[in-house]
């Protein structure tokens, strides 16, 4: 008995959770009219092909698209590298400073970037960064806690040994890095990265202040610009909603607890 | 002055030595000594001058700040952000823990199902979810409404009328977003607790209630604090749930009903306006009130702590 109920409890919530994701579904393929009828509509509809049209002639999603793609790639993947390669000097090496420079590192966790929003803004027109991916990717790439993290990785997966083995074999630093401890990081790799795609993918208050030309726009711009004041084309913004949530969505089912314990590691791994 | 020459030959010499580990670290420092310390006190200056951008710079004192608390708005920003902070921490924090410990009972199966599932939102596009919102809370065709309506209760405007209910809608919005990412968190946690406890306190003849307050919640003590801060930090960046359900307003529609802190800031410069020095000073308010939260949550952390290690040093 006690069971039954608990299962219904945890059902119902999961329907709450649920339901949004299927209004969207739902929405996308009804017509605005259907939208805007009561009772609402609660099941599929016919409308996806108009809606989709409707869609393209709104917003160029293709390239919005893109431009998200571009962004989170470049973003992580150069975040990734900056991050591996801090955290791998803080592990394995020892220079004079090391020390200090790592609770500087740390204590920058502490400061919250919106102190400093307005300068940002001011600088990035300066350098012409303004409608430039630049301003998203170049500022935040090294950043503290994935150097913080992949030290943690380091330190248990890297011996110090292996550099210099590898040393005495006649590898450079860049050859030891790039062909043997890369591999190594693979596993670190993933759970810091989904963190960071996740993040960048879904950001809108910084692309809102930098993206300001529709060609340049990512997807949650584009989206935005689709709803305005009076006459919207609700069919065609939920079509639109959906092509922007479902990449992540489906990743994120078929891998969810690779991207659980990704977005949840700042918290666990003490 | 030769041994000045010497130190600095040594100090090159150091860097030559170690320079495969400073090229490593120093992306790291460069890019946050210029897009993140350089700001961060360029703003604190900024803060002080009355600046439209272009034309010449004013310092005119704490004069931003004394204005900063003379605003209507901002009293009004601040206090909406606390609301919807604060009522929609009730839900998080009972109903994550609450979850988590379903969960962990093993009482239910299929624990990794009812995970994904409320984990879900934090990997969705906030735009998307607020629109997705808007509509469900829409007044005349909103699912919600038809809901409500099935028990008799007429229709409500939610995001219209006087302005105030739209704070309804965000609150829900929070809930619903950080709600997974909270049990998600508490469950490791309980999962990481040693089953040896619990043994030690049934045998202590514990009753039920007695484990979940005096075991679990305190060993949870600082991941609840973790959670709590990174969700206040949530709270202080509120931005994309109003200003989306507002259709784009940088005022919080309706009697300012959904003006955030980091809304109002935006409104002033860069988006709205051009007051970057006000806006400045707006942004320092909100880092100061960001780091208060944290040193009180992180004190209430510790000082439990000392209690207990009182009590048992007595």
């Amino acid at each position: 008995m006690k069971k039954i109920i608990l299962y219904i409890v945890l059902g119902l919530i999961a329907l709450v959770m649920l339901m949004p994701f299927y209004m969207m579904f739902v929405m996308s393929t009804l017509s605005t009219n259907q939208i805007y009828s009561f009772p609402p509509h609660l099941f599929f509809g016919t409308n996806l092909a108009a809606n989709f049209k409707s869609m393209m002639d709104q917003i160029d999603i293709v390239r919005s698209f893109l431009n998200s793609c571009i962004v989170t790639f470049a973003y992580t993947g150069l975040s990734l590298l900056f991050c591996s390669m801090g955290g791998y000097a803080f592990a394995t090496y020892d220079f004079p400073g090391k020390n200090k420079l790592f609770t500087l590192l740390l204590g920058t966790m502490m400061i919250p970037f919106t102190a400093g929003i307005i300068p940002w803004f001011m600088m990035m027109s300066k350098l012409g960064w303004i409608n430039s991916f630049w301003a998203l990717i170049v500022p935040s790439c090294a950043n503290a806690f994935g150097i913080f993290w992949m030290r943690q990785y380091c330190q248990n997966n890297v011996p110090v040994s292996l550099r210099e083995a590898a040393k005495i074999d006649g590898c450079s630093e860049w050859t030891i890095f790039f062909k043997i401890i890369i591999p190594i990081l693979i596993p670190a790799f993933a759970a810091l990265g989904i963190m960071q795609f996740v993040n960048t993918w879904n950001d809108f208050m910084t692309p809102l202040l930098i993206l300001r030309k529709p060609a340049m726009q990512t997807l949650p711009i584009a989206l935005k610009s689709m709803v305005s004041d009076r006459g919207n084309d609700y069919g065609a913004i939920m079509l639109a909603s959906t092509c922007a949530v479902l990449p992540l969505l489906v990743a994120f089912l078929c891998a969810s607890k690779f991207f659980m314990s990704g977005l949840t590691a700042g918290a666990v791994k003490e | 002055m030769a041994e000045k020459k010497k130190k600095k030959n040594s100090f090159a010499q150091t860097l030559y030595k170690n320079r495969v580990a400073y090229v490593y670290i120093a992306p790291f420092f460069i890019l946050f000594a210029a897009f993140s310390l350089f700001p961060i006190v360029a703003g604190f200056g900024l803060s002080f001058f009355r600046w439209d951008g272009m034309s010449a710079m004013h310092f005119i004192g704490v004069e931003n700040y004394i204005n900063l608390f003379k605003d209507v708005l901002f009293w009004r920003a601040l206090g909406n952000t606390l609301l919807i902070g604060i009522i929609a921490h009730i839900p998080i924090l009972l109903g994550g823990l609450i979850l988590a410990y379903i969960l962990n009972s093993k009482l239910v199966k299929g624990e990794n199902i009812f995970k994904t599932i409320y984990f879900m939102p934090m990997v969705t596009s906030s735009v998307a979810i607020s629109i997705i919102f808007q509509q469900l809370f829409s007044n005349n065709y909103g699912v919600i409404n038809w809901f409500l309506g099935l028990f008799g209760v007429s229709p409500i405007n939610w995001l219209g009328g006087d302005g105030s209910l739209i704070k309804v809608a965000v609150i829900t919005m929070f809930a619903w977003k950080w709600i997974g990412w909270n049990m998600v968190i508490y469950l490791a946690g309980m999962q990481g607790i040693s089953q040896d406890v619990y043994e030690a306190a049934k045998m202590d003849g514990a009753n039920h209630t007695q484990t979940v307050f005096k075991i679990t919640i305190p060993l949870l003590k600082p991941i609840i604090v973790f959670t709590l801060i990174q969700s206040s930090i949530g709270m202080f960046n509120l931005f994309t749930e109003p200003f989306i359900l507002t259709n784009s307003s940088w005022t919080g529609g309706i009697n300012n009903g959904g003006l955030t802190l980091m809304m109002y800031l935006l409104n002033k410069a860069p988006q709205g306006g051009t007051a970057y020095g006000y806006a400045s000073s707006v942004a320092y308010v909100i880092t100061l009130l960001v780091v208060c939260f944290s040193v009180i949550f992180n004190k209430w952390s510790s000082e439990k702590d000392d209690t207990k290690k009182r009590r048992k040093a007595a």
